[in-house]
């Protein structure tokens, strides 16, 4: 397959998901905000979410104080904001239009209403949208595409890429979101254990989607550890970085199946796949899970310009 | 009150058989009914992503062509004849193009002026010699027809570089087969959607003699900024062939590779949508990023075939159009069976004063323009207008030819209260390589401001599904 | 006379670049002037596809290095067997008609300078012959542009040229090329390379001309740097509309960078 058609494939998905994580920030800032005044934390949770994207600062220059509407905004429609909602979905259906050839008409279909019900949004007097509206849109875009991505796309090379664009991004992202809990948003570790730490820890567990998963696979009770092991080392939750990693690895060794040779990035992947596998969260809490999350997050980062190097440019011989 | 312009579903006898089950079928058709269909085939057209940029205008790039849901339809001993036509004009212009390439019989004979061939921009010195595989220069030639009676039609003009709206005459069947499957059942319309598949074997056909496999084909696009983008992408895909861009492409060697996901990979045949200026910056345009460096070189090596042929714009050339009778004369030895439009040409002195004495009757173009721009439609034009033409005439003469404004038929349009006849034109697409073919239809345009006989989709014109009704 | 030839190009870049892709007319074709004895073309490290005759009559190769690299060194040597043909290009197998090179470029458009030259130079030349009225317009281009290096660039235009007042052998040909075009004349750009000129005096070696085409006699040479025709001391290349289009090389360098270029030609008289 062409090059640049794994690209713009690889980056479809990455967009859709990214997508997808903006409006879990968002629910996440929004569920948070909803909580009464209890310590000096309050404040500063959207800062923390914005923090996490990286765009705290970009922010700021543009909007100066951090108003719930105006980060609402920034969020979902500022199309200045590489991450936005509205941003990362023109991009997927930029990326999509430029490769309509490779999709279906159904994954087609899926992305390019999404687009222009977003146009249609955009166009919505802002005061009659409430968060919950918007981040429900967007979960809901978003699983459409992905089942139709999933029920009618070819297993060919073009479904590996796109899938792989999916669980990079998606790994980045549980890690994130992960460090903005655990690193960010508590206003000092008195709080561990508080009241406002197990809130936190539920709305993040909801903004996964994974609030009675969770409950299901631990019984209920709230533990930092327990949710910690959920997000990374469970296999069994499609979002965790171990699943990620399973599913990299599955994707680039039918990539190796198909052209028949391995490269440098299953190498990688493996490499990953085995730490993650073999890690327990004893290991984990020891390093200290931020330094822990940053560290994965910067080998995803090298796994994706592995994939990269070795199949979107076609210079690989 | 006699209609001064043919209508084709209501003839001076009345109802024409072509269109005699449709009839009941708008008469039958609620106002509501007719608003929800429109809307829904405005939807599915958004929907499939078929939008059209207008050229030079910027706006919207989702802009939708207008869709007509009335069809324009031929009566199958109609079309045998216009199929007769447009493949004889097809094979003459080919064969012109090969010629003047080669050794310039045509011209050597004294049947059209050397000058206006060899001093023509548009012929390509870097071809001059070089016979491409079967002699084709133009794979693809899109002829623009008018009909202003029932055995009279005319050509406008030939494109016989890229023409584009293809997408359009298979996606308006697709959409008027969505909405009305009836109308099919009732009507037995002959089908277009084998066009894909014999634009595939025409460009494989033509694949380099070196070529001892099966031919890879491509498409190559400027890219998705490209207001036919659309169009590029989904012939693409029908024909299940990669779209690429110039950078997706390099020369290495004697061949040209495709970037893959498995490294490179030779390619065979080039479907190019993209002018010869930006195909090749080594042999044209030096500044275009769009084309492959190299290319030209490959190509008159043999190592890869390009459709249409560089250089395939001189026999489509406005000017050159008036020698095509005389080309069909020259070549087949046959008589022209479509007819041109009369044309006077500013360039020759005589005409040049016919044309300033008559500007308020002609329709006067320039020359190598298109798309309906910098024309002057005379009849439609108030005296500023024509006389601010004239100056632009006198100025450049050589740039401009004239026609007379033809009474263009009409066919029955839905308006705001209930159908009128607006003015049509047609673009059938006719493919030469092995084979020369031709689908059973092809794009209608038509003007759809009352009384407008311009019907280019950048000046407000819309589509229509055009049917062949197949024989009994 | 027998004439060997060494010429080297070589392009230096500030920072490596993705790869390059040259398209080289580095290589005379047989006329009645010129026969070539033996010829190579060396450009270590790059792949090059196979040689093919263009409808001018030139010969074209493509050169590619698909790695990155900072430098490219494109080698030709040869040995040439000349004669003199008084500027007439005879027995060259081409396939344009003469009439396509009426057209101008962006570096043949004239200028009105350009446009008064040639009135001047036909001026009362009325009853003269194609050849006569050619010669006519070389001297005056000779006369309007002195020689001097380093007045105009690669890129300039016969127009910028005329306003400069000044050039060298490009500009001559390229302002000679437009002023033929304004008297009806098909003319065309030659690049190759000159043993010296008539004085004896050593010469740039690499070198350019105009041909006019004159109904009878064919494309005939026309030097207007040295007041000649081109003969035995000239090796044609090749032709093209402007010199750009009959460049020996024309090339892109993927991912840019700043190039630096040194070039050196020998040319040398075998002694017989």
């Amino acid at each position: 397959m062409l090059s640049r058609t794994a690209a713009n494939l690889f980056w479809m998905a990455r967009y859709l998901e990214r997508s997808e994580t903006t409006a879990r920030l968002l629910d996440l800032g929004f569920r948070n905000a909803l909580l009464p005044n209890t310590g000096g934390g309050y404040r500063n949770e959207w800062s923390a979410i914005l923090q996490s994207k990286g765009t705290l600062g970009q922010f700021t220059e543009k909007y100066g104080e951090l108003k719930q509407r105006n980060v609402e905004t920034f969020l979902f429609f500022d199309q200045e904001n590489p991450s936005s909602v509205a941003s990362c979905i023109t991009a997927a259906r930029e990326n999509a239009r430029i490769v309509r050839t490779a999709l279906t008409t159904q994954v087609w279909d899926a992305i390019n209403v999404s687009f222009q019900e977003l146009k249609a949004l955009q166009r919505r007097e802002r005061s009659t949208l409430e968060v919950p509206e918007l981040t429900d849109w967007t979960l809901r875009t978003a699983s459409l595409i992905r089942g139709a991505i999933e029920s009618t796309q070819l297993r060919n090379d073009g479904y590996r890429f796109m899938n792989l664009g999916y669980a990079v991004e998606r790994a980045d992202n549980t890690a994130r979101l992960l460090d903005v809990k655990y690193y960010v948003l508590l206003p000092s570790v008195a709080y561990v254990g508080s009241g406002l730490d197990n809130y936190q820890w539920t709305t993040l567990l909801r903004a996964l989607s994974a609030h009675r998963a969770y409950n299901w696979a631990y019984g209920g009770e709230l533990s930092a550890a327990q949710i910690a092991h959920f997000l990374i080392l469970n296999p069994k939750f499609p979002r965790s970085l171990l699943s990620c990693s399973i599913e990299v690895n599955e994707h680039l060794d039918h990539l190796a199946r198909i052209y028949d040779r391995s490269s440098p990035a299953q190498e990688a992947a493996r490499k990953l796949l085995a730490e993650l596998a073999e890690a327990r969260m004893d290991d984990i809490f020891d390093e200290g899970l931020h330094e822990f999350l940053s560290r994965m997050i910067s080998q995803n980062a090298g796994l994706g310009q592995c994939i990269h190097d070795q199949y979107l440019t076609g210079e690989a011989r | 009150m006699a209609d001064p312009f043919f209508n084709e579903m209501y003839g001076a006898e009345g109802l024409r058989r072509p269109y005699q089950r449709l009839e009941g079928w708008y008469q039958n058709m609620p106002s509501e009914f007719r608003a929800l269909k429109q809307a829904e085939a405005e939807d599915l057209f958004r929907r499939y992503g078929i939008t059209f940029a207008v050229y030079g205008e910027g706006g919207d790039p989702d802009r939708l062509i207008p869709f007509d849901m009335f069809p324009r339809v031929f009566a199958a001993e109609e079309w045998r004849k216009l199929e007769r036509g447009i493949k004889q004009r097809a094979r003459a212009l080919n064969a012109f193009l090969s010629d003047v390439y080669d050794r310039g019989e045509m011209i050597r004979a004294g049947r059209i002026p050397a000058e206006m061939v060899y001093r023509n921009e548009a012929y390509e010195i870097a071809v001059a010699g070089f016979r491409p595989p079967l002699g084709i220069f133009s794979h693809i030639v899109g002829i623009d027809l008018v009909r202003t009676g029932p055995d009279q039609f005319y050509v406008l003009e030939d494109n016989c570089r890229t023409p584009s709206g293809v997408s359009y005459m298979l996606e308006n069947r697709e959409v008027m087969m969505r909405m009305f499957p009836h109308l099919f059942q009732e009507n037995r319309v002959a089908p277009v959607d084998g066009y894909a598949r014999l634009l595939k074997r025409t460009l494989a056909s033509v694949a380099p003699e070196k070529c001892d496999r099966d031919p890879k084909v491509v498409l190559l696009t400027p890219g998705h900024f490209n207001s036919a983008y659309y169009e590029h992408s989904f012939l693409a895909d029908l024909m299940g062939i990669e779209l690429v861009e110039g950078q997706d492409l390099f020369v290495e060697g004697d061949f040209c590779w495709m970037r893959t996901t498995e490294g490179p990979q030779k390619v065979d045949v080039i479907y190019r949508r993209i002018d010869d200026a930006f195909l090749d910056p080594l042999c044209f345009r030096p500044d275009s990023a769009l084309g492959v460096p190299g290319l030209m070189n490959v190509y008159r090596s043999g190592g890869v075939s390009i459709c249409s042929a560089p250089g395939a714009g001189v026999a489509d050339d406005k000017a050159i159009y008036t020698y095509v009778p005389e080309m069909i004369r020259f070549y087949l030895g046959e008589a022209p069976i479509l007819e041109n439009v009369p044309t006077w040409q500013c360039a020759k002195a005589d005409d040049l004063k016919y044309v300033q004495e008559n500007l308020a009757e002609l329709v006067v173009k320039e020359v190598h323009g298109s798309g309906g721009y910098g024309m002057l439609v005379g009849p439609k034009s108030d005296k500023a207008t024509i006389e601010a033409f004239a100056a632009k005439i006198a100025a450049n003469p050589s740039n401009y030819i004239a026609q007379p404004t033809l009474a263009l038929s009409t066919c029955p349009t839905f308006v705001e209260e209930g159908i009128a006849p607006r003015h049509v034109d047609l673009r059938p697409y006719c493919l030469v390589g092995r084979d020369i073919e031709l689908v059973p239809g092809g794009l209608t345009r038509v003007a759809l401001t009352e009384g407008s006989l311009v019907v280019n989709s950048s000046q407000g014109g819309g589509v229509k599904d055009t049917w062949v009704i197949a024989e009994e | 006379m027998i004439l060997t030839v060494l010429h080297k190009t070589r392009y230096e870049f500030t920072r490596p670049v993705g790869g390059i892709i040259q398209s080289l007319r580095l290589t005379p074709a047989k006329c009645d002037s010129q026969k070539l004895l033996d010829w190579e073309i060396d450009v270590p490290g790059a792949v090059l596809g196979t040689m093919f005759r263009d409808g001018a009559g030139d010969y074209i190769q493509t050169v590619s290095v698909r790695a990155p690299t900072n430098h490219i060194e494109v080698t030709v040597r040869g040995t040439v067997e000349t004669t003199d043909t008084a500027g007439i290009l005879r027995g060259h197998r081409e396939r344009v008609p003469p009439l396509a090179y009426l057209r101008n470029t962006v570096r043949t458009e004239p200028n009105r300078a350009i446009h008064d030259l040639t009135e001047a130079a036909l001026d009362g030349q009325d009853t003269a012959s194609p050849l006569e009225r050619a010669h006519h317009l070389a001297a005056a281009v000779a006369e309007a542009l002195p020689y001097m290096p380093g007045a105009t660039q690669a890129h300039t235009t016969a127009a910028e040229a005329m306003t400069a007042g000044a050039g060298v052998c490009q500009d001559h040909a390229q302002v000679l090329i437009a002023c033929a075009h304004l008297a009806g004349l098909p003319a065309r750009y030659v690049s190759g390379y000159l043993n010296a000129t008539e004085d004896g005096t050593p010469h740039e070696a690499s070198h350019a001309w105009a041909e006019i085409f004159i109904d009878g006699l064919g494309w005939v040479g026309f030097d207007a740097a040295n007041k000649c025709c081109p003969n035995e001391q000239y090796i044609r290349l090749g032709s093209g509309l402007d010199a750009q289009d009959a460049a020996p090389i024309r090339g892109l360098v993927l991912g840019g960078s700043e190039e630096e270029l040194d070039v050196t030609v020998v040319i040398e008289a075998q002694q017989q």
